[in-house]
Parts: structure tokens; sequence; C-alpha cells
């Protein structure tokens, strides 16, 4: 197309009839539920099945933490609390059903879960949200060390240190499902994550997921346009509690066993995590960090002892610097991809992701020897370092590392304006070449 | 006749201080009545007052004869009253179609609905598009609407305003911090979108009261001392001292 384009394009969507435009109007589920089927038979590895089933659990989890935060605007230090209570019922009853009590099929227990985390969100709503704002961050925050704090004292319920255990294989099978590998349970959890995703988007879509929108932006003229900003709050609370329960009964059928520390203070804080370095103001973001975070989580904490400095650096980077997130990160480079002109951010980007990366080799160096220096493993002198033996007590490898993190730093301070520039180029208005 | 709004005798207090003292005012249905005053007389007080967002401390409301004190803001909204602010009030982070579009919900019955989806309902984005017409924002449509400029927002407030429909309006400063051509094109708009219903506006700016006002409440130091039609306050010697002669324009 050589005609000139008009500076402001009327946003007419057109909308085909038929196969076509169903396939139009739901690619993005199509394609997702491709990628969810075929996924198994790409990535067939049991670490890297177990490592899926995990991120599935989580993107329901951050959704729903979402729902929360980035929907209702309610920042919330205690969101476990539903996920776990969730998860311990689930696991209550399938236990219950594994000694035959009564029939209830193991791709069910989900909505056990489910039921947990939305009754229990029903009664810790009722009055947490009476309030928005830092009053109910706090009670949220009182409420998760309730929950923990008594969970040590409820053992029946929770099982005290050891938790509660379950066995998926003694439930009845249904359609020839027994859950005996991972690879089963994948594709239950990969239907579950699917069917809850679609059920959180189609409510951000409802009249109550705008309103939850409005109440979140000003609660005051909410109540002047016929809303109860309570209410409102209260209803999307439940939704929340409904999903992260969903989320916690998944966990229950995958790893057969809830403990303590899935009701915690860092289960909560994790969540958090995932859906504001995803992006908390866009519906997929917390897919992303959901995705990225358990990524990291059980890659890294293969490699180091200290993977949760770097998780915390990673989201003190995110909040300094990309406060939207990897969602915002992307959606920004839009209208530059709309414009053809992407390919030209390859240069600028490069250059300065190089200097980032030798900064972050140098950093993460430096930690590390500082790490083992300080934890002081009796007669060890060299640790394994980015595949190389490093002498830990000589002196050249802290001035290379200082070197790297220093002067990718300082290459970074001026390369980084130079892409910035790049991008506001191309994604600027189109009529200069 | 029943009035569309009633005070009865209302007192209000924040500590010891009286700011509202014991004033009462029949609006009729269906006229254009505006509330002046000097600053700190209380007008905007008056207006938290009848809409629910603060309790009065004595007195009654009524709207359309029914008692209305001590109801939350919301349900005197759901009763067919609506209000603007003095200071802009509106979803900033929701495009403009989606904050006329939040305005509509409830009166189209759809309240704190999660089982249609609001893509879907006809009836409520037409209504959203039509107020949109009125404002003549419909090019602003997808723009979120803390970009917009300060007369765009001040127009979509009286947008969000009367787009459930009340039958009661309530303008709080609706001109306030315009120039004088946005300012009347405010007042336009408020002629056009408020026929047939009863308005009820707070206004510094006397053009604009003796050219919209049916009748007119002059309110000072908590008390209603006049309330006529505009002819008579202009002549009002109570009112010329009390009010006309205070120097105008700053902001209450």
């Amino acid at each position: 197309m050589s005609a000139p384009v008009p500076s402001v394009t009327p946003r007419v969507r057109v909308r085909e009839s038929g196969l076509a435009g169903w396939i139009q109007r739901h690619g993005v589920w199509v394609a997702a539920a491709v990628v969810l089927i075929a996924l198994p038979l790409v990535a067939r590895s049991r670490v890297a099945v177990s490592v899926m089933n995990q991120m599935g659990i989580a993107v329901v989890f951050a959704l729903s933490y979402n729902v929360l935060l980035g929907q209702g605007g309610m920042l919330s230090f205690g969101h476990a609390v539903y996920f776990g209570l969730g998860g311990f019922m689930a696991i209550h009853v399938l236990n219950l059903v594994g000694q035959g009590a009564f029939y209830l099929p193991v791709a069910l227990l989900p909505l056990v879960g489910a039921l947990g985390g939305l009754v229990s969100a029903a009664l810790f709503g009722s009055f947490s949200t009476n309030r928005a704002g830092t009053v109910f961050a706090m009670i949220s925050l009182g409420i998760g060390e309730l929950i923990h704090s008594s969970s040590l004292i409820l053992t029946k319920f929770f099982g005290g240190e050891e938790g509660i255990t379950g066995n998926r294989t003694k439930a009845p099978p249904l359609l020839g499902l027994d859950f005996t590998t991972d690879t089963q349970v994948y594709y239950l959890i990969a239907a579950w994550a699917f069917v809850a995703t679609v059920l959180m988007y189609a409510y951000s879509r409802t009249p109550m997921g705008r309103i939850a929108n409005a109440v979140r932006d000003n609660p005051e003229r909410a109540e002047f346009v016929g809303y109860s900003q309570r209410w409102a709050r209260y209803v999307s609370f439940c939704a929340a509690g409904l999903f992260a329960g969903l989320a916690g009964g998944l966990f229950a059928v995958n790893y057969e066993i809830l403990t303590v520390e899935n009701v915690s203070l860092t289960a909560s804080g994790s969540v958090l995590l995932m859906a504001y370095i995803g992006g908390i103001g866009f519906f997929f973001g917390p897919i992303l960090g959901a995705i990225a975070f358990t990524f990291l989580q059980s890659m890294l904490s293969d490699y180091t002892r200290i993977w949760l400095l770097y998780l915390g650096i990673l989201f003190l980077a995110t909040v300094m610097f990309a406060p939207a997130g990897l969602a915002g990160i992307l959606v920004m480079h839009r209208p530059a991809w709309r414009a053809g002109r992407l390919h030209r951010l390859v240069a600028p980007y490069a250059v300065a992701g190089m200097l980032a990366l030798a900064a972050a080799v140098g950093i993460i160096g430096l930690l590390e020897l500082l790490q083992f220096t300080v934890s002081g493993e009796a007669g060890r002198v060299t640790k394994r370092l980015f595949w190389v033996s490093v002498p830990v007590y000589a002196v050249w490898p802290w001035l290379v590392l200082a070197a790297l993190a220093i002067g990718g730093a300082l290459g970074l301070r001026r390369a980084a304006p130079r892409a910035a520039a790049a991008f506001n180029e191309a994604g600027g208005p189109a009529g200069r070449p | 006749m029943t009035p569309a709004v009633e005070l009865v005798d209302v007192y209000k207090s924040f500590g010891p201080t009286q700011i509202i003292a014991g004033v009462n005012l029949a609006i009729e249905a269906g006229t254009r009545q505006a509330l002046i005053g000097p600053n700190g007389a209380g007008k905007s007080t008056l207006f938290n007052l009848i809409t629910g967002k603060h309790p009065v401390s004595r007195g009654h409301v009524r709207l359309k004869g029914e008692d209305i004190t001590g109801l939350r803001p919301y349900e005197i909204n759901r009763r067919g009253l609506s209000r603007s602010f003095q200071v802009t009030n509106i979803f900033p982070r929701l495009s403009v179609f989606e904050n006329l579009r939040c305005a509509v919900l409830w009166t189209l019955g759809y309240k704190y609905s999660f089982w249609h989806f609001v893509d879907g309902l006809p009836e409520v984005g037409e209504r959203a598009a039509t107020v949109l017409e009125q404002l003549n924002l419909t090019a602003r449509r997808d723009v979120p609407a803390g970009v917009l400029s300060y007369a765009e927002q001040r127009a979509l407030e009286i947008g969000i305003t009367i787009a459930g429909g009340a039958d009661v309006i309530l303008l709080d400063e609706p001109t306030s911090g315009m120039s004088r051509g946005e300012a009347e094109h405010m007042v336009q708009l408020i002629r056009q979108v408020t026929a047939g219903k009863t308005l009820i506006m707070v206004e510094h700016d006397m053009g604009v009261v003796f050219d919209l006002a049916d009748k007119i409440a002059v309110l000072v130091y908590g008390r209603i001392i006049a309330h006529d039609r505009p002819a008579a306050i202009r002549a009002s010697a109570d009112v010329q001292e009390a009010y006309l002669g205070v120097p105008q324009g700053a902001p209450a």
C-alpha cells in the first residue's frame, strides 16, 4: 500500500461473519489452546513438564491477583490465604474421596479449591473491602498473618509443620485419566488454566468488571453514578478469591501436599511480584509475569543460592524503570511495529543490551563471590562462575568483574538515551521516512 | 405539586464550626434553580448534604417527596438525582466512552452483572454514544479521560452527570476556570441536556446565572436570605448589600 495514511484513522473494525470472523475474533484463544496442547509434545523432559505445571498454576494465581490489584485497585499482601485455603480444602476432599467417603473425579477437584477460595474470600472480604487503599492493604496483611499463625495451631486442618498430604491416584479415574504421569496432570492444569483465563478475561468485560475499574479510578464518583464502592470491591474480592482457590486446587492435584508455606506472606509476596513484573495494567501482564517468575525461580535456584536476591533486584528494576511491566514494554512497541519500523530498533537495542549484559555479569559475579566468601565454605578456594573456575581469593577476578560492572553501567548511561531516541523516532507519527 | 428537592430546617456543623444554619428551601420540579452566595457561604456544603456526601447534623432532605436524609450517595442517585463536582471528578484511566458507559449501566438495569458483556449491550452503547455526541467528544471517544483538555474534562463531567437520565441535576460551578467562549459553550450544553429536568446550580458567574436560572436562591453565612425570580433578586437591597457588593471572581 503506497497511499498516504491519514493522520487520524477512524477505528473501524471489520467484522467478518462465519468461521473466518470467529477465528478473527478469537484467534488469540485458539492459538493459546493449540500451544497448550502441543507444548508437552515439544518439551518432553520431566523437568520441563514439571516446570510447565508450576507455570500453569502460577498463571491462574497471578491473574486472580490482578482481578484485585490491576482491575480493582486493591493492593493485597495476603492473597495466598485464598490460594492456600482453597488448596487445603481440595486436599482434604481428595483424601476423603480416596477413603471412599464420596465420589469425585480428580479432574473436578480444582472446583473444590475454587469453592474454598470463594467461601474464604466471602468471609474475609466482608469486612476487609469496606475501605480501599492503605486500610485494605493493612487488613490483608493482618489476615495473612492471622491465617499463617493459626495454621500452626489448627493442626487438624493445616497439618502443622508437615502439612497435609494426599494421593491423587487413589481417587476414582474418569475417562481413563488416573493422573499417574506428570503429562496427564499437565493437561489437567492446562485445561483449567485455559478455562480460568477465559473466564477472568470475560469477567473484565462485563458491567461488573467495568465498574470495578471505575471504583479503582474514582470510588467517590462511582457512588454518584449509582454504585456502592464497598459492594463493587466485595464482588471483585470474591471473584479473585474464587480463582486463587482454583489455583490452590490445581496445586493440591499437582504436588499432593499443602503446607503452612502456601498461606505464608512469602507466597503472598510472590504473587504480587509476578503480577507486577508482568504488568498490572494489562490483562495478559500477569501471565507473562507468572511464566517469567516461575522460570527464573526454578532455573536460578539450581545455579545459585541467592536467587531470591536476583528476583528482588528484578522487581526493583521493574518498579523503577518499567512500571508498566513486561506487558507494558511489549505494548509500548506496538506503534513502531504497526509502522513497520521495528527493525530500526535492533541495532541500538543490541548495543544497550550488550552493555547491560556486561554490567549484569559484573554485578552478579561480584555478588556470587561475595556470597561465597561470606558463607565461607571450608577448604574451597575456587568457585564455578559462568562456566569458569574462578579463584575466589585472588585479586584479579574481583577487578575484572568490577570493571565489567562499572564499564557496562557507564556505557549503558550513554547508550540508553540513544536507544530511547530510536524508540521515539520509530514509534512517532507516520510521514517522515 | 411536590417539590423536586426540599430542605427542611437543615443544619450542618463540622466540629464546632456551623456551616449551614437552618436552611429551608423548596425547589419546584422542572425549574432551573441557581444557588449563589459569597465565598464560604456553604453552597458546596449544601450540595454535599443534598447528595448524601455528608450527613446532615439536623433537619431533613426530601427528593420528590421522599425523605432521603441519611441515605448513601448511590442510594440517592438511584432515586433520580445526579451531580457534578466543582473540581473535575471523572474516571481518569478509563476511556471517554467508558466513563459514559459506566454512568448509564445502573440506570439501564445492569447493576453488578457479570453475566452480560458490556460490548453486547446495544442500548448501553447507544446511550453513551448519544451523550458523547451531545458533548462534542465523539472524536475523543477512545482517549483516556485523564488526558483530555480542561474544558473537555469539564464537559465530560457534565456528561457523566446527565448520562444516567436522572431528572434532578445538581451542577457545582460548571463554568469555573473557563474562558468566556468555553463558558458560553457550556451554558448552551447545560441548557440542552437539562431540558425538561430540574436543575440546581452553584455558579459564580452572574452572567451565566441570570442567563440560565428561572429562580435564584442567595445563601449567606449558612442561611437563605432570598429566594425569588432573577429580576426580583437583582432589585433586592438585601442581596445587593450582602452579596453583589462583594468582589466577584475568586473561587469559592
